[in-house]
């Protein structure tokens, strides 16, 4: 009892001082939670919609940004982080703030073009420069002189796109004969020789620690190794075929309602399709979900390669992914002793 | 030779080695030290100033470092005397009054030493957070706690509530009670007692138990990271911003920040080392009056 009366006396000492120190809000702010590799990209993006904001409707706009794993930071906002937008990783995290608070409609995934997502990434290969182990495609890494890196499905989401990207290739591979399709993909995990809790992790294990021949990544994470990490040491390959993820984004409803900014937070959204923030996308090595009006430069980076969405009938969405590959006991377990 | 080496069964074999055992104990020490220690410190400093004077300051001086700094200072600013406070109370409470549930006192202000900091910081998302016990309350009245400046707060004074508590106590409870017996007996008001006799009795322990606590406040990463909501230039501790800094491979401007949470370091290192030797007698208690 008594800890609990003192605790609330020192949140109201505490909260007075928070009413002290605030900003006034004189103008308008939303805030964007979104995933780790996106934080370059939205700070480019942040800036155009700001001085487009300002240009057609007059306000000053400030936009906050917070970025962290996909999981928790969904976590967050069902704990109440007061934010307007999401721009996260799976549409899994934005249904999970769906069920868990409400405080996003049901419907959200059709309320903006592409199932919400205005920008899509792929898995490919990063080498080391030369391509010295010859890798071009999927059937490569499980020669015996090839090392790959790749976190684990179990604790990583990056790591079960890597995964089904590797169980689609065989399944096209070997015409849809799923013993086949299994024992090649248990042959890729058994060149892998650390298998990271995380992606960023695999990084390090490949980049900095020099460990394997192909790290599997994202391409937006794979071209900022290329470019920002260490130039020339690395290139990129693209494989003939590999997985579709959309990071999706939704306006954050319970919350724009009550702080009266659903007016900027839908057109802030909104304009991640325009050409002006499909370019940025692209700047920032996402793949733009809407290629119309876009010079042919911006686009020159991004090989065409089949590419197979989660929801193909092969795996059936996350819903029925999830469980059946990466559930304990699933796929992946029985594959990986 | 015979003459040189001492007496086999002397008193003296006990606690003198020869001079290769000394020498080897005192080479692992250091040799340890170094690498644990002094070696990792460096690096600190070294990567902080990888691209030069011009580099680290203008890291320091970005927005969202210069909003972690701040936000680190108003937090210690906060939750310190906040914690002097309860300190002062509790020590006093426990060393010069008997009263029911003393000694459930006593442990209940060692539980944050032994409770892991993503715990602390996640009671208090149980608590406050809009699934918690007060967040429909909280989120009806407009009330930020969690991922704002008061859950960071909370979570910090949580994490540094044994410090100065802890130094006082063992300090007090030696001291005993004959010189406020004497003050109050000659008519001193019991407000008076503490700030003439008590206060002073303690005050080395006390400035002892500030700089752990402040340390440890500017610090914490754990129990913070989990109540922040990791707002970049809002709710970002020095902490949190040097993980997040390092994490987008920028890694001259994570150790630069870095650097300043290592100078307090070593600033406090110096000033406890001055207190101990100045003052060592008044802070342990040991040859107390």
């Amino acid at each position: 009892m008594t800890s609990v009366r003192r605790t609330s006396l020192l949140a109201a000492a505490a909260l007075s001082v928070a009413a002290f120190v605030a900003p006034a809000a004189a103008q308008v702010t939303l805030l964007n939670v979104s995933y780790d590799p996106t934080r370059e990209l939205y700070v480019d993006f942040n800036a155009a919609f700001a001085a487009h904001w300002q240009q057609t409707s007059g306000q000053t706009i400030t936009i906050n940004q917070s970025h962290g794993g996909s999981g928790s930071q969904a976590r967050a906002v069902i704990d109440g982080l007061d934010v307007d937008v999401v721009t996260l990783a799976l549409e899994a995290d934005i249904n999970a703030i769906v069920n868990n608070s409400g405080k996003i409609a049901a419907d959200w995934r059709t309320r903006l073009p592409n199932n919400s997502a205005p920008y899509t990434s792929t898995i490919v290969f990063l080498v080391r420069q030369g391509n010295p182990k010859n890798i071009l495609d999927w059937g490569d890494l499980v020669r015996d002189d090839v090392e790959v890196i790749t976190p684990n499905p179990k604790t990583s989401g990056g790591a079960r796109w890597n995964f089904l990207a590797a169980w689609a290739w065989a399944n096209r591979e070997f015409g849809g004969d799923e013993a086949q399709v299994t024992d090649y993909v248990r042959e890729v995990y058994a060149h892998v020789p650390v298998l990271d809790t995380a992606a960023r992790g695999s990084t390090t294990t490949f980049v900095e620690r020099g460990i394997g021949d192909v790290l599997l990544a994202w391409e937006n994470e794979a071209f900022l190794a290329l470019e920002e990490l260490d130039p020339g040491a690395f290139e990129i390959v693209v494989p003939s075929i590999s997985i579709l993820a959309e990071p999706p984004v939704a306006v954050v409803d319970g919350n724009v309602d009550r702080r009266g900014t659903r007016e900027a937070a839908q057109a802030y959204l909104e304009y991640l399709y325009t050409p002006e923030g499909q370019e940025i996308a692209a700047a920032n090595f996402y793949r733009p979900s809407n290629t119309g009006g876009l010079p042919a430069e911006a686009l020159e980076r991004f090989p065409a390669l089949d590419l197979i969405t989660i929801d193909d009938p092969l795996f059936g969405g996350w819903a029925e992914a999830q469980p059946r590959f990466f559930a304990d006991g699933g796929v992946f377990d029985q594959i990986y002793q | 030779m015979a003459e040189a080496t001492p007496p086999k069964h002397s008193a003296r074999d006990v606690t003198t080695e020869g001079p290769v055992v000394r020498v080897v104990l005192i080479a692992i020490a250091l040799a340890f030290a170094a690498l644990v220690l002094i070696l990792p410190l460096i690096v600190v400093f070294t990567e902080a100033f990888d691209g030069g004077l011009g580099t680290y300051f203008a890291s320091l001086s970005q927005p969202d470092a210069r909003s972690a700094i701040r936000l680190t200072l108003i937090v210690a600013a906060i939750s310190v005397p906040a914690n002097v406070v309860f300190g002062l109370a509790a020590s006093w409470a426990i060393a010069k009054f008997e009263f029911w549930g003393k000694s459930f006192l006593t442990t209940l202000i060692d539980l944050p030493f032994s409770v892991s900091p993503v715990i602390s910081g996640l009671v208090y998302v149980l608590l406050f957070g809009a699934q918690g016990i007060f967040g429909g309350w909280l989120d009806a009245h407009d009330i930020d706690i969690i991922f704002a400046l008061p859950g960071i707060i909370l979570a910090t004074i949580f994490v540094t509530f044994p410090f100065v508590a802890r130094e006082l106590i063992p300090l007090m409870q030696e001291q005993g009670t004959e010189e406020e017996e004497a003050a109050v007996s000659l008519g001193a008001s019991g407000w008076k007692t503490f700030l003439f006799v008590t206060l002073p009795n303690v005050k080395w322990a006390l400035l002892y138990g500030v700089l752990l606590c402040n340390a440890r406040a500017m610090g914490e990463f754990g129990a913070v990271s989990v109540v922040s909501g990791k707002i970049r230039g809002m709710t970002n501790t020095m902490p949190l911003q040097v993980e997040i800094l390092y994490n987008e491979y920028n890694s001259t401007a994570a150790f630069a920040l870095a650097s300043l949470l290592a100078l307090l370091a070593l600033l406090t290192l110096a000033l406890k080392t001055v207190l101990e030797w100045r003052f060592g007698d008044r802070i342990t208690g040991a040859n107390g009056h």
